[in-house]
């Protein structure tokens, strides 16, 4: 039988299974949407996973404060065109106490609003399994995690005491209180989510596209004017330069690139031919090699 | 830091979507690759990494910067660094974990599971191996074919896996020595023939220059096969046939309104098209598949759908089916049971133990079950079995698993997706073990068939008795009908001790028949041979004769080698208890 089943095709059907077993298996599952692109293809295929019906479960994001304006617009005209339950969280305690990214830098404002953020949303959410869009080529210890990983009740990750991952048969259990982070699109690499995007012409953030924006430059970043909130630096001083951004968080934490690249095919082509890794504009990534694989046995996802 | 990818190059005045229609239709292999500690495994992935695509700036200039401090090329680029991932690893230089690499040629996309050499190899080997279709298997080639090199070969056949490349090392170091490496070829494929895998192949690499690996070596004029990369490219990729019995396990049940009742699930073997006639198992209730249900934007409703899509069906009827029921195809049925026989590889630290209750997974259906019995232990290294009554952590061994509810299964080898299931710790929730489901009618299985059933259709013996009756039998032979099983290593005089026992029997007015283990395998086991199922099956095929004898009254003697303990359990309780007597001729 001629049938041609591509490697997208392949992976799509996997991050399905993983999706329906998550379903089936907890009894709160929630999906983590950070509004970005693969949030964009975890949605669509969470979609695909369950329709005619609607995924049975809700959005959760945790919303820093700091995140750029047309994410929030995006994120609710999602919602709201696919008709699905999206709740968001703000960490209250780290907003009044003033923590910020300006304030506080960029590592008291990650732990504070976004990795205590996620495990208060979790805690007050009762939720027995969050899946998330991480992939295992986005960074050197994400490639060790299991799909179905295993959190303790303080929401932390041991990578020397991972449950072994056979074939597509998860280990689902967990004792009250402890959860599971799932990640379907493990096996997904950044050029395979574009394409996705790319074949099912699913819409993206603007951001991701190159246009004329406000930035300044500092310690050899663009970063973008968003609000008012970004005091400026003596010296600094605001430029309009047609930027765009290969990754999207906190504003005055994402670094922009320069850029002509105004279709979904140009940023493809742009990311083809360039030179550094997508995290290379995520300013929290580069404390030291290891930051990563820190962060993530506090929690963070 | 991310972690270095590659993904196929551009072409010089390419457009973006025919480079990404190109790209969508690579074909996705995933392989592992094994080796010790200092083979150069994590070398030779790097340099796949670094020699089909090409590795970021970012992560060159960290992976230079890495190579001065943690390098053991003194100073020089150490590619094994960019692909080893977690901090205390890097820091003592060993994988710890399965880890996973991606990378992608004009041709496939690969997924690589990156396993480990060390102690807790056979479980990291499992798991890598449960989701690949080939195998890389490092060689030193100073060292030759070592006890870790044929462990890592019979793991991979355990787990399925058909293609199995030796990648043989340091050929740099060996002065490219074309009788070095046609011995460790010789030994390696002798090794993969006797554990059953098809077509293995060796290559002559140095992972450190990057010879045979991506580009052909010039110091290699003797070998005229291809480079690591070429057969990666080309070995065809083994996915479930389209052809093979439908099998679907259900995983969720859509319902969103009345009218729409939907069963959703990855199909793990075979096809299915509306119209096609199903049997839900293990209700066995029968309908036919209406829809494979689409959404109006992937293209509506499908005509055909196969393994491996994730799909929804609708049936006919309102037959009741829920989440851990199988949908198959009606011809052949997988085997609906309680009591599931497995491989079994062990991978907790608290072994394994008869009477232990676990919970089991296998498809979408989870069950609690209780061990039965070890029925062997696996010698890894010998590849012979050895009685057991427990498994320690990374032991293999056959296990027999008695479960709470009826479960649906086929035998490994012949759909992965019915026949592979986990064993979960009910206290601690770890994953305790990794099952490979082996039946008895499963082809090629060389079992013995003590726990074949007979057909069902068959007449009971009871329902047309004998004229003649046990009672009347014992009268007219004077003698209770029994079997005195002799058995030890040949040499043990057992059928010299069995033939003056048959002719005092007889002398003393018995009716008497002898049964030689060499007799029976020039007729009735002449399609046996000599390994210990073999001989186990040798030793049922006698016990049922005896049994069929003493039903006529006669008295059995069996001599026979009959070393398995088991076995010769297993024929006294076929024979019957009272009846039964068991003398050891090896025993002096």
């Amino acid at each position: 039988m001629a049938t041609e089943f591509t490697h997208l095709d392949e992976l799509e059907a996997e991050s399905i299974q993983i999706l329906r077993e998550t379903a089936a298996s907890f009894e709160r599952p929630v999906l983590m949407y950070s509004i970005g692109k693969d949030s964009t293809v975890l949605l669509h295929l969470a979609m695909k996973a369950f329709w005619p019906a609607k995924p049975p479960f809700p959005l959760l994001h945790v919303d820093t404060t700091w995140k750029f304006r047309e994410m929030i617009t995006f994120r609710d005209a999602t919602a709201k065109r696919l008709g699905v339950d999206l709740r968001v969280h703000i960490n209250q305690e780290g907003l009044a106490a003033g923590v910020s990214p300006v304030a506080s830098g960029s590592k008291v404002h990650t732990d504070v609003m976004k990795t205590q953020g996620l495990r208060q949303a979790l805690d007050q959410g009762r939720f027995d399994a969050a899946i998330g869009g991480a992939r295992r080529d986005e960074e050197k210890s994400r490639a060790k995690e299991r799909i179905f990983s295993f959190r303790d009740k303080h929401h932390r990750w041991d990578p020397k005491n991972q449950r072994p991952e056979l074939w597509n048969v998860f280990n689902t259990r967990v004792h009250q209180g402890e959860s599971i982070r799932v990640f379907p699109l493990s096996n997904w690499t950044e050029l395979d989510v574009w394409l996705y995007i790319w074949k099912n012409q699913l819409p993206v953030v603007p951001l991701y596209l190159a246009k004329a924006r406000p930035v300044v430059e500092r310690e050899g970043a663009l970063i973008m004017v968003d609000d008012d909130r970004l005091p400026l630096l003596p010296g600094e001083k605001v430029k309009t330069m047609k930027v765009r951004f290969r990754t999207l968080g906190c504003y005055p934490l994402s670094g922009a690139i320069e850029s002509d690249a105004e279709t979904l095919e140009a940023i493809i082509e742009e990311m083809l031919l360039a030179k550094t890794s997508e995290r290379q504009g995520r300013l929290i990534d580069h404390d030291s090699s290891g930051s990563m694989e820190e962060k993530k046995r506090e929690g963070y996802f | 830091m991310s972690s270095p990818t590659s993904i196929p190059v551009m072409n010089e005045g390419e457009r973006v979507d025919d480079y990404l229609r190109r790209y969508e239709r690579n074909e996705l292999l995933r392989f592992l690759t094994c080796g010790s500690v200092d083979d150069g495994k994590s070398t030779l992935i790097g340099r796949l990494l670094h020699d089909t695509g090409r590795i970021y700036e970012d992560h060159m200039a960290a992976l230079e910067k890495d190579s001065k401090v943690h390098g053991t090329t003194g100073g020089g680029l150490d590619l094994a660094l960019a692909v080893d991932g977690l901090k205390a690893e890097r820091e003592q230089g060993i994988t710890i974990d399965v880890a996973w690499r991606y990378f992608a040629t004009a041709r496939r996309s690969f997924i690589i599971a990156d396993c480990p050499g060390h102690e807790q190899y056979t479980r990291n080997m499992a798991t890598g191996a449960s989701h690949c279709q080939l195998a890389i298997s490092l060689i030193d080639a100073r060292k030759g074919v070592t006890t870790q090199t044929r462990r890592h070969a019979f793991i991979a056949s355990l787990l399925g896996i058909r293609h199995v490349v030796a990648a043989v090392n340091k050929m740099d170091i060996v002065g490219w020595s074309e009788e070095r490496f046609r011995a460790i070829e010789r030994e390696f494929v002798d090794f993969c023939a006797r554990i059953g895998i098809p077509d293995p192949v060796a290559v002559p690499i140095s992972a450190l220059n990057g010879d045979n690996v991506v580009k052909r070596s010039e110091h290699t004029p003797w070998y005229s096969g291809s480079p690591v990369l070429e057969l990666l490219e080309a070995v065809p990729v083994d996915r479930p046939s389209p052809d093979a019995n439908f099998r679907m396990p259900v995983q969720f049940v859509l319902r969103p309104d009345l009218n729409f009742r939907g069963f959703a699930g990855q199909i793990a073997a075979g096809s299915v098209k509306p119209g096609d006639r199903v049997r839900i198992l293990p209700s066995g209730k029968e309908t036919r598949v209406r829809r494979i249900a689409r959404a109006p934007e992937d293209g509506g409703d499908a005509p055909l759908a196969y393994a491996p899509q994730s799909v929804v069906l609708t049936f006919e009827d309102e037959v009741d089916c829920s989440r851990g029921d199988v949908i198959v195809c009606i011809g052949r049925d997988p085997a609906v049971t309680q009591r599931v026989e497995c491989d079994l590889v062990w991978m907790q630290e608290q072994p394994l133990v008869r009477g232990q209750q676990l919970m089991l997974r296998v498809g979408a259906k989870q069950t609690a079950c209780t061990v039965r019995r070890v029925r062997w232990l696996v010698d890894v290294d010998t590849l012979g079995t050895q009685p057991a009554d427990t498994l320690r952590l990374n032991e293999i061994g056959r296990v027999e698993l008695e479960c709470e509810e009826r479960v649906v299964v086929d035998g490994y080898r012949e759909c992965h997706g019915t026949g592979a299931l986990i064993l979960v710790d009910r206290m601690t929730n770890a994953t305790a073990g990794a099952g490979m489901v082996r039946l008895a009618t499963e082809a090629g299985s060389k079992r013995a068939h003590w726990e074949t059933e007979a057909l069902a259709t068959l007449e009971r013996a009871e329902d047309k008795p004998s004229f003649v009756n046990a009672e009347e039998r014992e009268r007219r032979w004077q003698q209770k009908p029994r079997t005195i099983l002799l058995y030890g290593p040949p040499g043990s005089g057992k059928t010299r001790e069995a033939h003056e026992m048959e002719r005092k029997f007889f002398d003393q007015g018995a009716a008497v028949v002898m049964l030689d283990g060499q007799a029976m395998r020039r007729g009735l086991s002449k399609d046996l041979g000599f390994s210990d199922e073999d001989r186990s099956e040798n030793l049922r095929r006698a016990a049922e004769v005896a049994r069929l004898l003493n039903d006529q009254g006669f008295v059995v003697i069996l001599a026979m080698a009959a070393p398995d303990p088991e076995a010769r359990e297993r024929a006294r309780e076929l024979v019957g208890q009272d009846r039964w007597e068991a003398r050891n001729m090896g025993a002096r």
